[in-house]
């Protein structure tokens, strides 16, 4: 088992590989591909993120005291990016959640996307990430 | 290129304007910018850059107010501007223009001044390709008072639809607000024919030019509206301040919604009296470098010919909308033959947002969203669009790299 800190260094050696932006986000278009997504049935008010720019819904719960999270997106790019948030806060207990610093997302160079000018929703979805791991505690 | 050639004007040599807009000249992302944002707001020329630096290097002053040398020519400088302003709209009097925070600062002044005289059951017709600044203060105005809000339907071609909107009006209509065109989709509205069928049930119509003053020539009296409204940054000047333009007669008769200094002519803690127009709705100390500013990007435009900058534009956005019809699954949306200064559209299957994103990366600015038109994607039952918005230093070079960006980002989302 990685800890939260060797998973963001996991993140962050996996996209030192690209050489441009280019390769970045065809890697983020296809991490976003991949992500789980949440059924269009449990896609309800409560579970979305409302961005300017793209919606995001979030599922949370807590199993043997880790917690467990599953998001969809609308825009690609952005569920890229939830795919990484995701693969670094699950399976951590709600007391790392909370207190994570999140330091990959700016390492990637992917720290514009977290500016609240983007509007794209990760920024309150990280909110609501911590929020719920709160809610555990 | 146009080969017509008005006397006395500049022409429009697009390498040589493009020099005058220092902005154009940066590098973002490691790319040219190509920036087809311009309906969000243009870039300014230099001469309007250098309009605020000397301002507040050498003449700031308070205006309206002081005796000394600096105070005067200050307030000559703005008075001048709001003539400039009054020119460029072909307006009867710099009386009627009152400068304002811009766009969205001028409709809800008169949503407040002039909407403090309709009662209960009293009408406002807006449209619905109206941006949410010419409908949210409406619909506050019909709480405050009870007024109703209608709103003309529009067709999948991003028309209005004239024969609903003649059902709409009525003795009850007290004020159409609608905008010349459409910031989402560039449709030009039909507002001459419109505002004379309004006149004929004695409305009075608020145009919102903010996407119309900057591509075609304006003229308040001959089109007839009893309000007209747009911003500075979107006609390449500062920020922070715009305009309306309202007739003397209908001005007079509205009461101020902001007290303060400027706006009065007594203060006695009795009774108050107001200033003339245009001061009595310029409250406080105002946005003065920005009238000036305005001013000299009024004076930038003005050496050229509008007709001209007009023709320049819609072949750009002509030429963009060709292109994109080449590719596979485009749908453009606002389809009439009407359109000015937009190219608003999506691919098949890709989100907006993504599409803006990895143009961003390859120096392309655009637009994506709903554009502060809500009601229009809902109608189209889309989250968005990308927005493409030209300005007079386009070229049709640029939609080329446009189009190579969008391909590949095409290529990669698929």
């Amino acid at each position: 088992m990685m800890t939260l800190e060797e998973k963001q260094q996991d993140v962050i050696e996996e996209f030192s590989l690209f050489e441009d932006w280019m390769e970045k986000y065809e890697h983020l278009i296809e991490l976003g591909k991949d992500l789980p997504l949440i059924d269009p049935e449990k896609k309800t008010e409560d579970r979305l993120i409302q961005g300017c720019q793209s919606q995001v819904w979030l599922e949370s719960g807590i199993s043997d005291g880790k917690m467990q999270f599953t998001a969809d997106s609308d825009a690609i790019i952005t569920k890229g990016i939830i795919s990484l948030l995701i693969r670094v806060l699950n399976q951590e207990s709600p007391e790392s959640v909370a207190k994570a610093d999140l330091h990959f997302i700016r390492e990637i160079g992917l720290h514009d996307h977290l500016s609240p000018t983007r509007s794209n929703g990760l920024l309150s979805m990280i909110k609501r990430m911590k929020m719920e791991a709160l809610r555990q505690i | 290129m146009l080969e017509t050639e008005v006397k006395g004007k500049r022409k429009l040599e697009l390498e040589e304007i493009r020099r005058d807009f220092p902005l154009l000249g940066r590098e973002v992302h490691g790319r040219p910018l190509v920036y087809f944002d311009n309906g969000a707001t243009t870039q300014k020329p230099k001469r309007v850059i250098d309009t605020i630096e000397r301002y507040y290097s050498l003449e700031n002053a308070n205006i309206h107010r002081g005796v000394h040398y600096l105070s005067q020519q200050a307030t000559t400088a703005y008075e001048e501007a709001r003539k400039k302003v009054a020119n460029f709209i072909g307006a009867a009097s710099d009386r009627e223009i009152i400068f304002t925070k811009g766009t969205t600062d001028s409709i809800n002044l008169v949503a407040f001044s002039f909407g403090e005289s309709l009662k209960e059951g009293d009408e406002i017709l807006i449209s619905h390709l109206e941006h949410h600044s010419n409908i949210v203060p409406w619909q506050m105005l019909c709480e405050r008072k009870g007024c109703v809000l209608k709103v003309i339907p529009m067709n999948d071609r991003g028309e209005l639809i004239q024969e609903e909107f003649e059902k709409l009006l009525s003795t009850r209509t007290k004020l159409l607000a609608l905008s010349h065109v459409s910031n989402s989709l560039g449709i030009v509205n039909p507002v001459r024919e419109m505002i004379r069928k309004a006149r004929d049930y004695g409305a009075r119509v608020l145009i919102d030019g903010a996407q119309s003053v900057q591509h075609t020539t304006i003229d308040v009296v001959d089109l007839d509206c009893d309000f007209y409204v747009f911003s500075g940054h979107k006609i390449y000047g500062p920020t922070g301040v715009g305009v309306l333009y309202g007739k003397e007669s209908v001005l007079d008769a509205m009461t101020p919604y902001q007290g303060g200094g400027d706006m009065i002519k007594t203060v006695r803690f009795e009774k108050t009296t107001y200033n003339e127009l245009p001061f009595k709705f310029e409250a406080g100390t105002p946005n003065i470098v920005g009238g000036i500013g305005l001013g000299a990007a009024l004076d930038y435009l003005s050496e050229f010919d509008m007709h001209e900058i007009e023709a320049h534009e819609a072949s750009v956005s002509a030429y963009l909308g060709a292109c994109l019809k080449e590719i596979d699954g485009v749908r453009i949306y606002g389809e009439s033959e009407q359109k000015l200064g937009v190219q608003s559209f999506l691919v098949e299957g890709i989100h907006p947002f993504d599409l803006g994103t990895i143009l961003d990366q390859q120096g392309v600015a655009v637009r994506t969203g709903h554009h502060c038109t809500q009601p229009i994607m809902d109608f189209y039952q889309i989250p968005g669009t990308v927005r493409a918005s030209f300005a007079m230093y386009n070229k049709k070079e640029e939609v080329d790299v446009f189009m190579n960006a969008l391909e590949r980002a095409v290529k990669m989302l698929k």
